[in-house]
């Protein structure tokens, strides 16, 4: 079948270096000594630990329970004990920290119960559910929780799902073995996703330099009779994008404005559609992935490999040369070095490559910009790398954004073809981060705003109250004068001193037109007291039932001494501390 | 028509006021470190040179000359300039308080611009009745805006450029106008084809 | 004669203008100072009280009417001297008071009596807590005043500096270096 494909502007193409890691079938990477498994390896929300350390865990255990919608749990990879939940290093490139479970696998692997799932008995929002659970993410990079995406647009129809196998990048190759031994697999969770989002058509985009993959793909969904479309994409670096995939096969450009369900499209990776249906078939959660483990290494091959490997375990699996002296994460367009050999394996981790000196000469120092516009012509977004490079220099953040820098992908295209070697994404970077920061700041200063007038508000308010308060009760308290006068002065002999003004201050008053209302005044201040001695009296202390003897013991000590100062009289002894709390006592 | 024509392109490109004559060099420099203060000025000029090369005209030809006070026209010239920037500066403040803000200082002081007094005289000299004074006082305007705007523009571009130490700020926007200066000679005679 | 002429056309002239001018004075008249709510829109809204106004509105109003200097404002840091002096065409000058780093506030919980002195005093509402009951700092409220801390009678409460974890995290400029590394060889760079 012809299929007319677009094209998008720009790009660029590198040596893809990726029939070094084709020869060989996967391999199954062992246990390694201990298993480092972040808690956060999705885009948003953090998953709360559900265990700690010192607890036994089987292989596929819950440990990290999702936080809000866009959010996937996380399991325990292996069976083993949790050694700790704490700080540990991640691969990212600021080398912070974040938190992590650690277990130690005791080697037996033991499964923990579970089913396959009853999808042809589900509704989609329990196959959503039971993705979230089982902590399905896009492992084409971007690691967004999967069932986030599976909800069609209500107003826009999806016209095409597109499934991603182009893995554009130089050296990643674990998505083309993905396809040449698991497509039946993979076509299985396809058509998951079809079912979830109703396309009218599915196209499975492959970039040419991969026949078997492509081939192995079309047997796949003939033999399950499915009417989904393998397309050979030309092979051109970023043709993996999710924009620059769409555009390649559908004709349709998605605006930074929108999103691509707007459009009628959504895109998903080989791998996620792979990962799904052995969730939903088996009843195991994401647990491992495929790495490629390339580079400076004798034998690069791609592993299936447990998620919290550390990486220079897996690295060695490869047998790295003697001069390699760090390991990048990713390819060598978009990956980064990672701070130690000790940082884990995680969902976003597609590729290992050994880095020496030898393989990847560093690059000659920045020289200035000469605007020759060859970042210009390489990018596929239609960017303006310089424009964007001047202005993040100047710290001119304002004109970054003019120049849609929130559009870039990052893909490195401007920085490989640029003539005077400048890593013009790293400021494309810095640009970011910045402009993020500012916004977070300026959230922080609105809402300290907001707070601060409603607290001056609200002072207003108590003040006004206050004052009403104040005032009502002097006029009651005048009213019942004058109505006490009023009556004294009925009762009296006129020839005694008339009863004064209520206005008028108590002293000018004779004697016994003032009694009553002071002993009023009198009786009622004494109730008052009455009252708060009882309330202090009511005041026992309120956590007294779980004291553990020594606490006890300090209260009576406390107790008697107040006695004796007479702050207060003899009151009930302290409760003795009951068994419960002697079974606590540390 | 043609000639109407040549005294427009003449005004903005040949004879432009700032980079040719060398007039309202101030407000050129001044306002010109952002491209939205220069949209500003620049209207605001083309309003006030317009009014004011309209309002000289007819002072000129029906209160001065006919009653031989041409001695009074740099005096009359200038009140009549510093009225009408007056009211520019209310109606500004009334309809875009931001612009007035940006453009601050420099909306009074087009009242001291050598553009806005030297247009008018221009007009005399060269002879011109009422609609080729409007045309040369619109034109140079508007070539006074153009000139200002294409300066802002490269005085942005070159704030985050590699500058030497000592030649930032005034110094390199000094040279650029220069620059820009010797481009302009380019347009030299075509106003004269006739 | 002539200059009699001279002068009644010019006197003419004058009393035009300003007849004119000052009716439009009236008829554009303009009220309010959009400029202190830009000003303000600046400032941090810590309402820290370190420039010497009580509260940041009050600082934009005296910067607008040009009673004080623009760089008096410490949590706004030489950013926001630098935004200010865009705004109003003023020259930056450096900070007054030193920049410190972002701080929040941080109670001991051991040592709080439940006073309730420090509530009162924070500008934005950011502690929780009631009269003997315990009381507690909102980090992500709290923008760092140090207003609390004078009132506390017990002195339990403390700044502590916000650190860098991966969600605030900034990528830095790239610096390259251009000097190449200085050769062993060499004994003069050593004993120098």
């Amino acid at each position: 079948m012809l299929k007319q494909l677009f094209k998008f502007k720009g790009g660029v193409k590198p040596p893809t270096n990726k029939t070094q890691s084709t020869t060989l079938p996967i391999a199954g990477a062992p246990i390694p000594s201990r298993l480092v498994v972040p808690l956060h390896q999705s885009i948003g929300g953090t998953p709360r630990p559900v265990v700690q350390a010192g607890d036994t865990v089987l292989k596929g255990q819950l440990i990290g329970e999702a936080d809000g919608w866009i959010s996937a749990a996380v399991h325990a990879p292996t069976s083993g004990t949790v050694v700790d939940v704490g700080m540990y290093v991640q691969p990212h490139p600021s080398g912070l920290d974040a938190q992590c479970v650690v277990i130690e696998p005791d080697g037996r692997d033991q499964w923990i119960a579970h089913a396959p799932f009853d999808y042809a008995h589900a509704t989609p929002d329990a196959v959503r559910h039971y993705l979230q659970q089982s902590g399905v993410v896009g492992l084409g990079g971007a690691v967004f929780p999967t069932h986030g995406k599976l909800t069609a647009s209500k107003t826009v129809p999806m016209d095409e799902l597109i499934i991603n196998g182009a893995e554009c990048e130089p050296f990643i190759t674990c998505d083309d073995l993905l396809m040449r031994e698991r497509a039946e697999d993979v076509v299985r969770g396809i058509g998951v996703f079809r079912d979830l989002l109703k396309p009218k058509k599915v196209l499975i985009g492959i970039e040419d330099n991969k026949p078997e993959a492509a081939a192995a793909m079309r047997a796949a969904v003939n033999a399950l009779g499915e009417q989904f479309l393998v397309v050979q994409v030309p092979t051109l670096y970023p043709a993996g994008g999710a924009k620059q995939l769409i555009r390649v096969l559908t004709g349709k450009e998605v605006p930074a404005s929108k999103r691509s369900t707007d459009l009628g499209v959504q895109c998903f990776n080989v791998a996620t559609a792979y990962t799904a249906w052995c969730a939903i078939a088996t009843g195991q959660p994401v647990i491992s992935r495929l790495v490629t483990v390339s580079g400076n290494v004798q034998a690069p091959r791609n592993y299936e490999v447990l998620i919290g490997t550390p990486m220079g375990e897996l690295l060695q699996l490869g047998q790295p040369h003697p001069d390699t002296d760090g390991i990048v994460m990713g390819g060598p367009m978009m990956g980064f070095l990672v701070p130690n050999d000790t940082v884990p394996v995680v969902k976003a981790t597609n590729c290992l490559i050994a880095h020496s000196e030898r393989l990847f000469p560093p690059k000659a120092p920045e020289m200035p910009c000469i605007r020759c516009g060859a970042c210009a012509e390489a990018c596929p977004h239609e960017l303006q790398p310089f424009e964007l490079y001047w202005n993040a220099r100047a710290r001119n953040f304002g004109k970054t954004q003019e120049f849609h820098i929130f559009d870039c992908i990052e893909c490195g295209c401007c920085s490989f073809v640029c003539p005077s070697r400048i890593p013009l994404v790293q400021y494309f970077r810095f640009a970011k981060s910045e402009i993020w920061a500012r916004e977070r700041e300026k959230n922080a200063a609105d809402e300290a705003k907001v707070r601060f007038e409603f607290k001056q508000y609200r002072e207003e308010r108590e003040k006004a109250e206050k004052a009403e308060k104040l005032a009502k009760a002097a006029a009651a308290q005048a009213a019942k004068k004058a109505a006490e006068a009023a009556a004294i002065a009925a009762v009296e002999s006129p020839p005694e001193t008339p009863a004064p003004a209520p206005t008028e201050a108590t002293g000018n008053t004779p004697l016994p037109a003032v009694d009553p209302a002071q002993d009023a005044k009198k009786a009622a201040i004494a109730a008052a007291m009455a009252r708060a001695k009882a309330q202090r009296e009511a005041a026992q202390p309120k956590n007294t039932e779980t004291l553990n003897a020594d606490q006890a013991r300090e209260l009576a000590d406390i107790e008697a001494r107040r006695q004796q100062a007479g702050i207060v009289e003899a009151r009930t002894a302290v409760p003795p501390p009951s068994d419960a709390a002697t079974q606590k006592a540390e | 028509m043609s000639h109407y024509l040549f005294i427009l392109v003449g005004a903005v490109l040949v004879n432009n006021v700032v980079l040719v004559k060398m007039l309202g060099l101030c407000p050129f420099m001044g306002v010109s470190k952002k491209l939205e203060t220069a949209y500003g000025m620049g209207a605001a000029t083309t309003f006030v040179l317009t009014m004011a090369t309209g309002a000289s005209y007819i002072i000129d030809h029906y209160l001065l000359m006919p009653f031989g006070l041409e001695y009074l026209r740099a005096l009359s010239f200038i009140v009549t300039i510093a009225a009408i920037v007056q009211m520019t500066e209310m109606v500004i403040a009334k309809t875009s308080p931001t612009l007035q803000q940006t453009l601050g200082i420099y909306l009074p002081l087009i009242t001291t611009n050598c553009a806005v007094l030297g247009v008018p005289l221009l007009n005399i000299s060269n002879g011109h009745n009422f609609i080729e004074s409007l045309l040369f006082g619109a034109g140079s305007a508007v070539g006074f805006s153009l000139v200002l705007i294409l300066f802002a523009g490269i005085r942005e571009r070159v704030e985050g450029a590699d500058v030497p130490v000592h030649f930032r700020g005034a110094a390199i926007a000094m040279v650029t106008a220069g620059l820009m200066a010797l481009a302009f000679m380019g347009f030299a005679g075509l106003d004269k084809y006739q | 004669m002539d200059i009699l002429l001279a002068i009644a056309i010019m006197a003419l002239g004058a009393v035009v203008l300003g007849a004119a001018l000052g009716y439009a004075s009236i008829k554009f008249k303009v009220e309010g100072d959009p400029l202190v709510e830009k000003i303000e829109a600046i400032l941090p809204q810590t309402q820290c009280g370190q420039c010497g106004y009580p509260g940041c509105k009050p600082y934009a109003e005296a910067i607008a009417k040009g009673e004080c200097d623009i760089n008096l404002c410490p949590p706004g840091g030489m950013e926001g001297v630098q935004r200010l002096a865009d705004l109003l065409g003023r020259e930056v000058k450096p900070l007054e008071a030193e920049e410190k780093p972002k701080q929040v506030a941080i109670i001991d919980e051991n040592t709080c009596i439940g006073c309730t002195l420090c509530i009162q005093a924070c500008p934005v509402d950011a502690i929780v807590g009631a009269a003997k009951q315990m009381h507690t700092i909102i980090a992500q409220q709290c923008t760092g005043c140090e207003l609390c801390l004078p009132p506390c009678p017990v002195e339990c409460i403390r700044m502590d500096t916000l650190t860098e974890n991966i969600d605030n995290w900034k990528w830095k400029f790239p610096v390259i270096k251009i000097k190449p590394e200085a050769r062993q060889a060499a004994p003069l760079e050593d004993a120098a």
